[in-house]
């Protein structure tokens, strides 16, 4: 899952935007000197540049791919919306769809509960720094070494797991090799290797409420589970949206624990749509049909984000 | 310090620090002032880095002005980054080419053609020399794409503690036959092979099916749309072929029923208990499986016997089962090719010359880690292997009877045709449908690739 870096900047906007509105707001103190337009330029050329060079570029080029038989190697001649009429016939990318939308429900889901269950243990519970750190750990491991560890711990025939499951007279189960486990089980690998990390943010989102609030609510003799579902989850619902959104486009991102564990198999039970964009694109050399389902996918994702921000209503607090 | 100043100091360290990163990040290559060059050349096979980083140097001492550069990438990222590389216009000059990748090459015209080089020096490269044909694999009408570098046939190993606990002897195991109906002797063999956890084999009317603790047979499902571990050999033995010509066929003939039986025959072995069910078949490979016991008996290529130089007398190596047309193997043949937008040509094909040459092949030959394509420097390679205790010999069996070798199929789409061919086999393998109605539908697509 990439894009995960991007989430921290965000996350501190998220929290300083619901301040609300200050009564008046000052007028600037500074006068407007020539100069500090350029200096300002210099501190974001860095980022700018490398906007332009890996994101703007790229994109603008993939865009124009997806109207070409560009094949990696050789010429690209312009096809039309042909790309776009062929992915829309061809079921292995609607299996694909429907695969990784399975894979999204199943992670984003486990793991934003167990993050929440997590955060709050921590919030109400221990604010112990060794433990926070602990629950780091996992996402801490690169995602192909977890992909690994996982492949051996979970194998249907030497596995360890499998081992203490016949030891148990159980088993043995196919988990990554089992056409209807296969998805589920990479779906909760990745769960172990991000619910810590979730449960920080929404820790950090936590620590912003007052503790005035749970105070009185404790004095009026609120209990913990009505803490949670009247103070904690409504003010931490800013948070809470970005943790989603962020979660959903890195989940739909899903492809290294794929590529080290099932290769999309067997047959297509695994093969999500990142993997087989990387397919068309790098085994069978079809770019441009490539570039079509991942300016699609590009699509879908921006609608997904759009209402879910709208649903959460992400950009209001109740702390005003 | 003022603004301007500091603007500028800023912008310099921005740019310093831009082309420092970039400066650090790129590689070094290409030819020196001094008329010394630089070849690149690629492998994916980590074993046989010493061999030929062995050719590199005996070809430098040879031509002090060219040094050849050896980059060695594992066999998942070979091809994506070659790709890559050739998009760039930065490609190897040389590298280790595969029947199953060469027709994109060539469709998009990134291959040398070998054959004027070879005319402006008409002898000095004798094509009687190479075992079975190799060098026309290569070959599309008048246009020669690479030379051979060498090649694998495939073989059975087998655990031989659990032959002699089955009462199986090395003899038994080089005699077997098969056919799909009910397996012949090779399928006995497979029986004998496996217990369950009471300790009855498979062949004991008491064998509990659900409760194996040694399987006598590990087939390989993922196994593209070749069967080269597998399927395809006794297919093929069984009367199928892959296609209309070989190589660049167009017409495939994947819905044949002697594969279809063929496919039905593995699903049945797991039914009955023989071998893994595919969903909950090891992800690990199958030599791993093999090692840790729990099978007794799978395919290997001969490229892989030398992981046993170590454990000779744990393993017997056996030829494939005699099928109802005979024994058959696939053989699959590397080779050497130039690329086309190369910066040296004259000096990659000196190189690729050396590769293709006794003097090379011998030294590769010697090692024993795979059969070079000059018939004599695979003698060695069986020489080599003899020293430590392996049989080579059931390798080469296959080439001593007319037919008892085929190509593996050379086309284009490759990628795709392997993809579809092996999801249909899986599904076979996970009995979601059987093997007539899956083939049938997957040889539909994979010819609509080529209207």
């Amino acid at each position: 899952m990439t894009g995960w870096g991007k989430s921290r900047g965000a996350i501190t906007d998220g929290l300083s935007q619901p301040v609300g509105p200050a009564p008046r707001p000052p007028r600037p103190l500074r006068r407007h000197r020539r100069g500090d337009g350029r200096v300002a330029l210099i501190f974001i050329a860095p980022i700018l540049v490398g906007f332009a060079v890996f994101y703007l570029y790229p994109t603008v080029r993939g865009l124009w791919w997806s109207f070409t038989d560009f094949s990696l190697i050789g010429q690209a001649n312009f096809v039309g919306l042909d790309n776009y009429a062929a992915a829309l016939r061809d079921f292995e990318f609607w299996n694909s769809m429907r695969v990784t939308l399975c894979y999204v429900i199943l992670n984003v889901g486990s793991q934003t509960v167990l993050a929440l269950l997590l955060a709050t243990l921590m919030h109400r519970l221990t604010r112990s720094v060794i433990l926070r750190t602990t629950l780091l750990l996992p996402w801490l491991v690169p995602n192909v070494t977890v992909g690994l560890v996982w492949l051996w711990l979970l194998d249907a025939d030497l596995g360890f797991v499998n081992r203490l499951l016949g030891s148990m007279d159980l088993g043995p189960v196919g988990f990554f090799t089992n056409p209807s486990l296969g998805i589920m089980t990479v779906s909760l690998v990745n769960t172990w290797a991000y619910t810590g990390y979730n449960a920080l943010l929404l820790y950090a989102g936590m620590l912003q409420i007052p503790p005035d609030l749970y105070e009185s609510a404790a004095i009026d003799g609120a209990g913990e589970w009505k803490l949670f579902s009247r103070i904690t989850l409504p003010l931490l619902r800013p948070v809470l949206a970005l943790v989603l959104v962020v979660s959903l486009i890195g989940s739909f991102q899903i492809f290294d624990t794929v590529a080290v564990t099932t290769k999309g198999g067997p047959v297509n039970a695994t093969r999500v749509i990142y993997y087989y964009i990387y397919q068309q694109a790098f085994t069978y050399f079809h770019l441009g049909y490539a570039a079509t389902m991942a300016i699609l996918l590009v699509l879908v994702l921006g609608v997904l984000t759009f209402v879910q921000l709208r649903l959460l209503r992400a950009s209001e607090s109740q702390l005003a | 310090m003022n603004t301007k100043t500091l603007t500028k100091t800023l912008g310099l360290a921005v740019l310093g620090g831009l082309i420092a990163a970039t400066g650090a990040c790129s590689g070094s290559a290409g030819a020196g002032s001094d008329g010394q060059v630089t070849i690149q050349y690629w492998l994916w096979d980590d074993a046989q880095l010493p061999a030929y980083q062995q050719c590199a140097d005996d070809f430098t001492q040879a031509n002090p002005d060219i040094t050849i550069q050896i980059t060695q990438t594992a066999w998942t990222q070979y091809w994506t980054n070659l790709a890559t590389q050739i998009a760039a216009n930065a490609a190897p000059d040389v590298w280790v080419d595969h029947v199953s990748y060469y027709p994109q090459f060539v469709a998009d015209k990134q291959i040398e053609d070998l054959q004027p080089y070879i005319d402006q020096d008409p002898g000095s490269l004798d094509f009687d020399q190479y075992v079975s044909n190799l060098a026309e694999l290569w070959q599309v009408g008048d246009i020669r794409y690479g030379l051979p570098k060498d090649w694998d046939t495939i073989g059975l190993i087998v655990n031989r503690q659990a032959a002699a606990d089955a009462g199986l002897t090395a003899d038994d195991l080089a005699n077997l036959t098969w056919n799909p109906t009910d397996g012949g002797s090779f399928e006995q063999a497979i029986a004998k092979l496996t217990i369950d956890q009471a300790g009855h084999r498979g062949d004991d009317p008491d064998f509990d099916k659900s409760k194996v603790a040694v399987y006598g047979f590990l087939p390989e499902w993922a196994d593209g749309s070749q069967g080269q571990n597998l399927w395809g050999n006794l297919a093929s033995s069984n009367g199928f072929t892959y296609a209309d010509q070989n190589p660049f066929g167009t017409q495939f003939y994947y819905d044949s029923p002697a594969l279809a039986a063929t496919i039905d025959w593995m699903a049945e072995l797991s039914n009955k208990g023989y071998a893994p069910q595919l969903d909950v078949q090891s992800s690990l490979s199958r030599l791993d499986v093999l090692k840790a016991g729990s099978g007794a008996m799978t395919s290997i290529g001969s490229f892989n016997q030398m992981l046993y130089q170590d454990t000779p007398d744990d393993y017997i190596f056996a030829p494939l089962p005699t099928g109802p047309q005979g024994r058959m193997s696939a053989i699959n043949g590397l080779s050497n090719a130039m690329y086309a937008g190369g910066q040296h040509k004259d000096q990659a094909w000196q190189w690729i010359e050396y590769l293709a040459s006794p003097a090379c092949q011998d030294v590769v030959g010697d090692t024993g880690v795979i059969f070079p394509a000059v018939q004599e420097a695979s003698d060695r390679s069986v020489a080599a292997r003899a020293e430590v205790g392996l049989d080579a010999a059931i390798f080469l069996a296959y080439l001593d009877q007319p037919s008892g070798t085929f190509l593996i199929p050379i086309a284009e789409h490759g990628g795709e045709i392997s993809q579809i061919i092996q999801d249909a086999i899986q599904s076979v393998g996970l009995h979601q449908t059987d093997a007539q109605t899956a083939l049938t539908t997957a040889n539909a697509r994979v010819n609509a690739l080529f209207n």
